[in-house]
């Protein structure tokens, strides 16, 4: 567990105190994927690397199983870190080391194993992020996702509970993307390990993290169960970032509102009720008349959601309000 | 042929080639044996790097600055008590080792210095959040990584020492400088002069090769 206790950091710049986070309290769980939200400069990198104290706090406690990391010396933190793994937007391999022996480096400098010990992990982490057949190549022979495997390996060499991820796919294509995303989903489900991920696109939260923070100006402005955060976005800042992992043009669904006729209605399914067959029997027993103006069917994790905009007429409307909410499904008036 | 290179003695030309050698090959070593460090240590006390030490690095700074901006003719002469002091002679080729030295360290030490600014920051914050220490990280991957710059710096290095090399002859350095200036300055042998050119040029052309060879061969970018 990771405890941030009116955590703050500011920079020195020029004599001047910027803050680059405000004082924050958060806890992320053992053995979630949190993820970080929140357009460039927001103090997205700056508050992960409080986790691993690569920026020391300028004030508050940062607590991680109970231990205060902000008390270790020098020999402490060095053992603390190798317990936690970082991977990077632009990989940070060392050229100058073949992929096994990148892999190896951080086993290296822990000390700790023996020659046999190393050669072992580092074949089973090349297995697990499929580069066996890598080993001997140089970082420059790789492409972006290999390379970013090469960098999840490093990060899990010294059996790390936590892994950090800054921007860790920004800089690879949509597919590549998704099997890094899907290596990170899985490291998390069998290893137990907790995760936490900064990206500035919600589609990345949406597929592999369980609770996201998102920040705007050095505040944690809105922190829950991606689902609601997603789902049911209150802060300006996280409907920007929903709107635009959508792809909605506000101006364009204000205007496809304002033609249509009577009330319009947010319906928003989560789980089984996805799949039930709710909108006809609704309609039949409460005599309105419904047209579809937008709507989304997809995952949050492994969970389906459908999110449908909906305008009424005729019957009765409350009759069909309560039909739904009975069905577990959100509700909200638009118009 | 024997009337064009009349006044050549080619034993004192393989003497001196020799001497050249020697002189270049032990104060290049010294150099890279002083400069190496001390490129480190600039390149640690520098601004927002791993061991941010402002007046140490005011002082080294300053230190390499005045041996680089004395011109290496002055150095030569400015050295000779020092030298006498340090080996007991100013002559020869042992005497011209330490000018060389003092001229080609703090070269070699910049030239360190700009290379490891060149690796990559990311880098280092990579190995410092697996736990490294500052000397791991020097030694695992900063030198490492700097390697290619570094051997290139050699290079430039040596190069430098081959061209003051000869310049040491004017204080009685040994060499093929002393050569070119007794033989072929002072007595008006052109044929000594042209031969002693030709080889410092040879001499040059192959340590180039073989640093850009090396340098391509531990480059993996
Ligand atoms: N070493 C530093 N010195 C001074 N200011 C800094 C430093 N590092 C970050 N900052 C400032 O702190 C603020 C937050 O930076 P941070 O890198 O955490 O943003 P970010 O959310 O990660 O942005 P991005 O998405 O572009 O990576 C920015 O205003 C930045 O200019
Ligand atoms: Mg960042």
């Amino acid at each position: 567990m990771i405890v941030f206790d009116q955590v703050q950091k500011s920079y020195q710049v020029g004599g001047r105190a910027i803050p680059a986070l405000h004082p924050t309290d958060m806890t992320i769980e053992t053995g979630e994927v949190f993820g970080i939200v929140g357009h460039s400069g927001a103090g997205k990198s700056t508050l992960v690397r409080l986790i691993n104290l690569l920026e020391p706090p300028t004030g508050g406690r940062i607590l991680i199983d109970d231990e205060n990391i902000t008390d270790y010396d020098a020999a402490e933190l060095r053992a603390f870190r190798r317990k936690v793994g970082m991977i990077f937007q632009h990989f940070n391999l060392l050229s100058s080391k073949t992929v096994a022996d990148n892999i190896a480096f951080p086993m290296k400098l822990a000390g700790i194993y023996s020659k046999a010990e190393i050669r072992d992990r580092v074949n089973e982490l090349l297995a697990r992020v499929s580069l066996s057949d890598h080993a001997n190549k140089y970082p420059s022979q790789l492409s972006g996702g290999q390379k970013q495997r090469v960098g999840i390996a490093r990060a899990l060499a010294c059996r790390p509970t936590i892994l950090l991820c800054d921007e860790a796919t920004s800089a690879l294509d949509p597919q590549t993307t998704q099997s890094v995303l899907k290596l990170l989903a899985d490291i998390n489900r069998e290893l137990g390990l907790t995760i936490v991920l900064i990206t500035h696109e919600m589609d990345v939260v949406r597929r592999v993290c369980d609770r996201v923070a998102v920040m705007d100006a050095g505040k944690v402005v809105e922190m829950g169960p991606v689902s609601d955060v997603f789902l049911h976005p209150q802060h300006p800042t996280t409907r920007d970032f929903v709107f635009e992992s959508e792809s909605i043009d506000r101006d364009e669904l204000q205007a496809d509102l304002s033609k249509a006729d009577g009330r319009i209605l947010r319906l928003t399914f989560k789980g089984e009720s996805t799949y039930k067959p709710l909108l006809g029997s609704v309609a039949r027993e409460s005599g309105v008349d419904f047209s579809i103006l937008s709507g989304r069917i997809d995952h949050i994790k492994e969970t389906p959601y459908g999110q449908l905009t909906l305008s009424l007429v005729g019957g009765d409307l409350d009759i069909a309000m309560q039909a739904l909410q009975a069905a577990d499904v959100h509700v909200e008036v638009l118009r | 042929m024997e009337a064009l290179l009349s006044n050549v003695d080619w034993s004192e030309i393989g003497w001196a080639s020799w001497d050249t050698l020697v002189m270049v090959g032990m104060s290049l070593l010294f150099s890279v044996v002083i400069g190496l460090p001390t490129g480190v240590l600039l390149f640690l006390f520098g601004k927002r790097q791993l061991l941010e030490q402002p007046v140490a690095y005011a002082v080294l700074s300053f230190v390499v600055n005045v041996l680089r901006s004395v011109p290496f003719i002055i150095l030569l002469i400015v050295m000779i008590p020092f030298t006498v002091m340090l080996i007991g002679t100013s002559l020869g080729v042992a005497g011209a080792i330490p000018p060389l030295v003092a001229g080609g360290a703090p070269f070699f030490a910049r030239l360190v210095e700009t290379s490891l600014r060149e690796v990559d920051r990311g880098i280092i914050e990579a190995t410092q959040a697996m736990g490294a220490s500052v000397k791991q990280i020097i030694f695992g991957a900063l030198l490492p990584e700097a390697l290619p710059g570094i051997i290139a710096g050699i290079t430039v290095t040596a190069i430098t020492l081959v061209s003051y090399a000869a310049m040491s002859g004017v204080i009685g350095g040994g060499g093929l400088g002393d050569l070119a200036i007794r033989f072929g300055y002072q007595r008006f042998q052109t044929d000594v002069m042209v031969i002693t050119v030709a080889l410092l040029v040879i001499f040059v052309q192959v340590l180039q090769m073989v640093g850009d060879r090396l340098v391509l061969y531990f480059s993996r970018k």
